[in-house]
């Protein structure tokens, strides 16, 4: 399995990591691509500021892709998560994966994500459109429960 | 042994990081976390509510009861939220 891990700023191009993933290779069946963006909560915000731990971000999703490798057969994936200053609209997140049936892709996809959103040291803090700073973003039970069920289940 | 403070711990705190020189009986993650927060109200503040304040050791998520002896880096920090 082919792993991509980057931990950047900049902006990603989806279609051009997809290209990378399946270049030059024709076991490749199915590749299903997860963006995260930024919302603006109804107008409220003026960006979102993501903090991360350098050095473990990468560690951490490192851990997250072997799992899911582990437990699905993958053929390759992607992660690309950025940090710093990300305006509404904006892409977050990227998350592609690469097997040769469909159903382990989406698995696999889904699974990276919810481990992703709970394990990766990455915090978000909301900046506000009158110019002040916000909170800092709360984690969801929501985010907790959904990883249950891939530890109830196996695959 | 360095400590490394994000997100609202280390605005709490005061600080990015530090080194420290731990005092003997320090053994576990909890034991770090009880003595940090007899060095002054703004480690108080921060570890308020211990249980949700996480614990990373060497780059790797450490529960309160690991033992820290050999670890060159610990990191404080609230539940993550990215993605």
């Amino acid at each position: 399995m082919s792993v991509t891990i980057q931990i950047q700023a900049d902006p990603f191009d989806t279609a051009r990591e997809t290209a990378l993933l399946t270049a030059r290779r024709a076991d490749i069946g199915a590749v299903v691509s997860f963006v995260g963006l930024c919302r603006d909560e109804g107008g409220r915000l003026s960006a979102l500021e993501l903090e991360h731990y350098p050095g473990m971000a990468e560690a951490e999703i490192r851990r997250i892709a072997e799992m899911a490798g582990e437990r699905w057969p993958l053929l390759g994936l992607t992660v690309i998560h950025r940090h710093g200053m990300i305006r509404p609209g904006e892409d977050i997140v990227l998350v592609l994966t690469a097997s040769a049936h469909r159903e382990a892709a989406f698995s696999a996809a889904s699974f990276l994500m919810d481990y992703l959103k709970t394990n990766a040291p990455f915090w978000k803090r909301e900046h506000l459109r009158d110019g002040t700073k916000g909170a800092w973003v709360e984690a969801a039970a929501r985010d907790d429960a959904a990883l249950e069920r891939w530890e109830r289940t196996q695959g | 042994m360095k400590l490394v403070y994000f997100a609202w711990v280390r605005e709490r705190i005061g600080r990015t990081d530090e080194t420290v020189e731990l005092p003997e009986g320090i053994e576990t993650v909890s034991d770090l976390v009880r003595w940090l927060k007899t060095r002054g109200e703004e480690y108080e503040y921060a570890f308020e509510n211990e249980e949700i304040v996480r614990a990373a050791i060497d780059h790797v998520h450490a529960k309160p009861d690991r033992v820290i002896a050999g670890a060159r880096e610990i990191a404080f920090f609230p539940p993550m939220t990215g993605g």
